[in-house]
């Protein structure tokens, strides 16, 4: 990876943080840990790995499992050309698309809805089903949170994946540690997840998920995989870019005042 | 030939499947009982067990729809209706263009008792919107409304059942979805059925003619989106309706019925079904009877609701 392209990514990163916090401060109410954690992969997902054109029916697709991280993936397609900034700003207003979790009948280019934890990576495999029936190439990512994975369909979900040799299928967990209740460790622990999944036979891959350099090489590694889907362990940090938010478990779904957000942006733009 | 519903969807995606290379099967264990076996043999790469996940196997559905596919899920219908999450939001609310079938409907499948025993199902998808919801009364009819189901977009349910039933039906017929099928005119009651209790029904209605009473029987498959206009049409030269169905009389035919009824023209009503309570074991001819879905109990039923 060449140092401008990642400079790139990087300034990208910036620029999607930056927007997830307008929209929170305008909308009011929302998720500003999970919506930050999730950037730095988004990123490289939609500005580097994915072919992606929403009208293609060959483009790779990905499907936000933690819905409630939307606002990161709105503010991603306004920096990709495919929605208005205008428009994300009316975030959980009344007559929106920008639905406080994606909806995908409103709104298309989410792949589908979600926001009731545990159903994406069902619904992930079915597409990934779909291109191996065809014999199509694209590839499938998947997002979940950590908390997530304490859903029982989770589990009957990564059972099935390796059953059916998905090997187009990514599924993506931020670990950022942190859920409504408190820290994952102590709600539901997860641990040891990476055993866990590799022992369900998916090829385990753990990254710093804010390394843009980890994160690609990590989706190239999927590509080569064969007969199984793969399982990439992100390491986050909710919050990521805001220090005041960072880590905080009260930042999960609380939205940033004026003040709080003029500070937040003041901090990424320097970061 | 009296078939059983599930068996004739069996028969009908194994003809259809030849077609609609689109149409994939989902089933979860159970498809000896939900006759995709036979499918399963046919089309190896178009069929695929998911395992006792019955979530899952919605969701992977809902997956396989948004991406063009068309699945049909399948398992009992109590065991679908218990991942009632997974089908709000992955199929329901994405209208992912999924056909869930339900067999096993009701407590016509008799010895397994209450646990598979599906009787809240037509009422936890009549509170979805856009939800399609038919169950067909005899082989003919399921034939049909597969067929038809496979090109009409959209989530669907279909309810079938385990036990045969006796045709009500010819090859002339030609089932329409969301219309009322009149089976029999008559102007003294509007008996309103649906799926294996219809020939039942129609039975109850020959004994209520030996004692001069003209029933009209009307087999209502589609129960969502409902022929209002039929029911409103029936209402004004009906006095008195009656619901039939293998279901709990709460939220099912009988609650669509009567909601349909009183935002029109209110009429009484009798609502024949499972009396809101959990039914038990037994041969489907000793549950039926116990519980008042065969013809006679239907029969005598109606005949106490006219002496009113």
């Amino acid at each position: 990876m060449n140092v401008k392209k990642l400079e790139s990514l990087k300034n990208r990163a910036r620029d999607i943080r930056v927007l997830i916090i307008k929209m929170l401060v305008e909308a009011g109410s929302g998720h500003p840990g999970g919506s930050l954690s999730a950037t730095d992969i988004l990123t490289c997902l939609y500005f580097h790995k994915m072919n992606y054109d929403p009208t293609d029916p060959l483009r790779d697709r990905f499907v936000l499992s933690k819905g409630h991280g939307v606002p990161a993936l709105y503010a991603t397609l306004v920096k990709a050309g495919y929605l208005e900034e205008k428009e994300v700003m009316t975030l959980r207003k009344i007559n929106s698309r920008m639905q406080g979790h994606p909806d995908h009948f409103r709104l298309p280019l989410m792949e589908t809805s979600a926001g009731s934890l545990g159903v994406g990576l069902s619904i992930a495999q079915g597409m990934a089903l779909a291109a191996k029936i065809d014999e199509k190439n694209y590839k499938t990512y998947c997002m979940i949170g950590d908390g997530e994975i304490q859903e029982g369909q989770m589990w009957e979900a990564f059972m099935s994946a390796p059953k059916f040799k998905l090997d187009n299928l990514v599924c993506i967990l931020d670990y950022n540690q942190g859920q409504i209740d408190g820290p994952v460790k102590e709600v539901m622990d997860i641990e040891p997840i990476a055993e866990k999944l590799k022992s369900f036979n998916w090829h385990v891959i753990e990254i710093n998920g804010h390394n843009l350099e980890e994160i690609l090489n990590a989706l190239y590694e999927a590509d080569s995989i064969k007969d199984k889907p793969t399982f990439i362990i992100a390491h986050t940090v909710k919050g990521k870019g805001v220090s005041f938010m960072e880590g905080v478990i009260d930042w999960h779904g609380k939205a940033p005042s004026q003040e709080e957000g003029e500070k937040a942006i003041k901090e990424i733009l320097n970061g | 030939m009296a078939k059983a519903t599930r068996a004739a969807f069996g028969e009908a995606i194994l003809e259809l499947g030849e077609k609609d290379k689109d149409l994939i099967v989902l089933d979860a264990d159970l498809s000896k009982s939900t006759q995709t076996q036979k499918f399963s043999k046919k089309f190896p790469h178009r069929w695929f067990e998911v395992g006792i996940a019955e979530a899952n196997m919605i969701g992977i559905g809902a997956g396989l729809a948004l991406a063009g596919k068309k699945p049909f899920v399948c398992s009992f219908a109590c065991f679908l209706i218990g991942r009632f999450e997974t089908i709000r939001i992955s199929l329901a609310y994405n209208r992912a263009n999924v056909k869930m079938v339900g067999t096993h409907c009701g407590i016509g499948i008799g010895e397994d008792g209450y646990t598979q025993m599906s009787l809240e199902d037509i009422a936890c998808m009549r509170s979805l919107p856009e939800m399609s919801i038919v169950q067909p009364a005899d082989e003919i009819e399921t034939k049909q409304c597969i067929e038809y189901m496979l090109q009409h977009k959209g989530p669907v349910y279909i309810r079938l059942t385990r036990q045969a039933l006796e045709d009500v039906h010819t090859l002339r017929y030609k089932f329409q979805f969301g219309k009322g099928d009149v089976l029999k005119e008559g102007k003294d009651v509007a008996l309103l059925a649906t799926g294996g209790v219809v020939y039942n029904t129609l039975q109850a209605a020959e004994e209520l003619e030996k004692l001069g009473v003209k029933a009209t029987v009307v087999n209502i498959h589609t129960i969502k989106p409902l022929d209002k206009e039929l029911i409103f049409n029936l209402s004004k030269k009906i006095e008195k309706f009656v619901t039939v169905e293998d279901h709990n009389i709460y939220g099912g035919l009988g609650g669509a019925v009567a909601e349909a009824l009183s935002e029109q023209t209110p009429r009484k009503l009798l609502r024949i079904g499972v009396n809101d309570v959990y039914a038990e074991s037994g041969t489907p001819e000793d549950v039926y009877k116990k519980y008042g879905l065969d013809a006679e109990g239907i029969f005598s039923k109606i005949k106490k609701f006219l002496q009113k």
